[in-house]
């Protein structure tokens, strides 16, 4: 059975192209902002997640991570933003002082490379379940 | 709340010293004009010298400053201070006013001056007219630091709403590239209807953009006709039309005959396009526009309902700012620029005009235009 993964962002057609490339290897759960996701994880649980930045607030990924890491702390969460190129803001989830604040395992930066996603949110898997 | 002022007194007569200070002690100044309140906060200095070290510790913001001191003098003071840098407005107190020494103070940097012997009252007239100057100094700076930063987020969502286009068709397009859904060609119809969707979006958006900044920097000239308001939203109903019939959405027009408006024909079509547009856009299936216009003593009456998705009163109150999409389930399968009801406001501030909207979620939404005489 294939692991479910949640998959949060405001852009419809960045959904649909996920699915088109992650399919075969996860049960993808959409949502397309904050709330919508925390009223599906209300009957669902994840495996994963995957989570925008900016959706209907400039942070609602972040908070998002907090809810999901609150309620079952082993799941991994992956944030994917553009903020960093777009902003020059610069944020990874390493050391332990960004670890106090973001509660998600790993950031990484848009355009997503499929493969590469793929890879991580099966690290993360394999790591927490180790 | 008054706002506090510091203010230095450098005499070398003890007197004179102790007097401001009493006169300004428990003082609150009215600045009508800005309205604000200022109250004063008094230190003193016998010498130059000692009035430069306090000077550079705690930045006063008014300066009284004799002329004639015992060691360096007010205007040597003045000269070292290099007032061209700071804020601080120098008032000089002197016996002896010359012509000459008012000319070489001012040209170092000084505010005004205050001829010995005064009044308090004389005292408190000259520190309202510089606390006005302050206020003001300082008021205008805020405005800029707020351009600046409006400015700003400005760019940095518009950089954010230009790039998830390009993204979402850059992703389509590696998908064909790649072949990720077989050698069907049909299979990638949807893909290229989704690209072809979000670069007309792009393509709204840099349009939108455009008359932005056009409104905003005058730049265009205002064409102003006596505009036929049926024909041109005859026009206008037929662009919008378009995707309405696709959707079995019904648009009823209500237009007063024979309206003739002066004004600029294309900022009125570029008002009703959005109007139109949005009520098609946000609408619900075989739902239905009613557009009504009126012309009621020099006033022209825009009127556009829809029976579409609608808002909250929280949604509603942001909604005429740039970039504002109330961004919700309903509505994110819907592209907008985020910039079509801002511009339709700007719009009609030309026309010392109006723009307000009631709306009901899940029932539908009427804005209201009003344009006046033409700005």
């Amino acid at each position: 059975m294939l692991k479910k993964v949640l998959i949060v962002d405001d852009d419809p057609d960045f959904l649909d192209q996920m699915e088109i490339m992650m399919q075969k290897d996860f049960d993808l759960i959409r949502a397309t902002n904050q709330k919508e996701a925390e009223k599906l994880l209300e009957t669902v649980t994840v495996d994963a997640a995957v989570l925008d930045l900016m959706m209907e607030s400039a942070d609602a990924g972040f908070a998002l991570a907090y809810h999901i890491k609150k309620k079952n702390p082993a799941t991994p969460v992956i944030i994917i933003t553009s903020v960093m190129s777009e902003t020059g803001m610069d944020f990874e989830a390493k050391t332990p002082e960004e670890h106090s604040w973001i509660k998600a395992d790993a950031i990484l930066s848009k355009p997503i490379r499929y493969e590469q996603l793929k890879h991580e949110i099966q690290r993360l898997m394999e790591e927490k379940n180790a | 709340m008054p706002e506090l002022l510091k203010v230095l007194v450098i005499d070398d007569e003890p007197g004179m010293r102790t007097g401001i200070t009493r006169a300004l002690r428990d003082c609150i100044i009215d600045l009508p004009d800005i309205g604000q309140q200022v109250c004063f906060e008094v230190s003193q200095s016998g010498t130059a010298e000692k009035g430069y070290e306090i000077i550079q510790q705690s930045q006063p913001n008014i300066l009284l400053l004799d002329h004639k001191l015992p060691g360096m003098t007010g205007l040597e003071l003045l000269k070292k201070l290099e007032l061209k840098n700071s804020d601080m407005l120098v008032i000089m107190i002197t016996a002896y006013a010359s012509v000459d020494t008012a000319v070489e103070a001012t040209k170092n940097g000084a505010y005004d001056f205050l001829a010995k012997p005064f009044t308090p009252a004389e005292l408190k007239n000259m520190l309202q007219k510089a606390s006005g100057r302050l206020m003001f100094q300082r008021q205008a700076r805020k405005l800029a630091e707020e351009k600046k930063r409006l400015r700003f987020e400005f760019i940095s969502v518009l950089t954010h709403e230009l790039k998830s286009p390009l993204a979402a068709v850059e992703g389509y397009l590696n998908i064909m590239k790649n072949r990720d859904l077989g050698d069907n060609t049909s299979a990638y119809d949807h893909i290229i209807d989704r690209s072809l969707i979000r670069l007309e979006g792009m393509k709204k958006l840099i349009f939108d953009l455009l008359d932005l900044t056009r409104i905003e920097s005058k730049q265009k000239k205002r064409e102003i006709t006596q505009v036929e308001i049926n024909l041109l939203s005859q026009h206008c109903i037929e662009t919008a039309n378009v995707e309405a019939q696709k959707r079995g959405i019904v648009i009823k027009a209500d237009i007063e005959k024979g309206i003739i408006f002066p004004s600029d024909a294309n900022e009125i079509e570029i008002i009703l396009n959005n109007l139109l547009s949005n009520a098609v856009k946000y609408n619900r299936d075989n739902g239905r526009v009613d557009m009504a216009i009126k012309h009621d003593s020099e006033k022209l009456i825009i009127k556009v309902s829809d029976t579409g998705i609608g808002m909250t009163e929280e949604e509603s109150a942001k909604l005429f700012n740039d970039f504002v999409r109330i961004k919700n389930a309903k509505t994110h399968k819907i592209l907008g620029s985020g910039l079509g009801l801002s511009v339709v406001k700007k719009l009609a501030l030309l026309y010392n005009g109006s723009v307000s909207v009631e709306s009901q979620p899940d029932v539908g939404s009427t804005f209201t235009v009003e344009l006046g005489k033409v700005l």
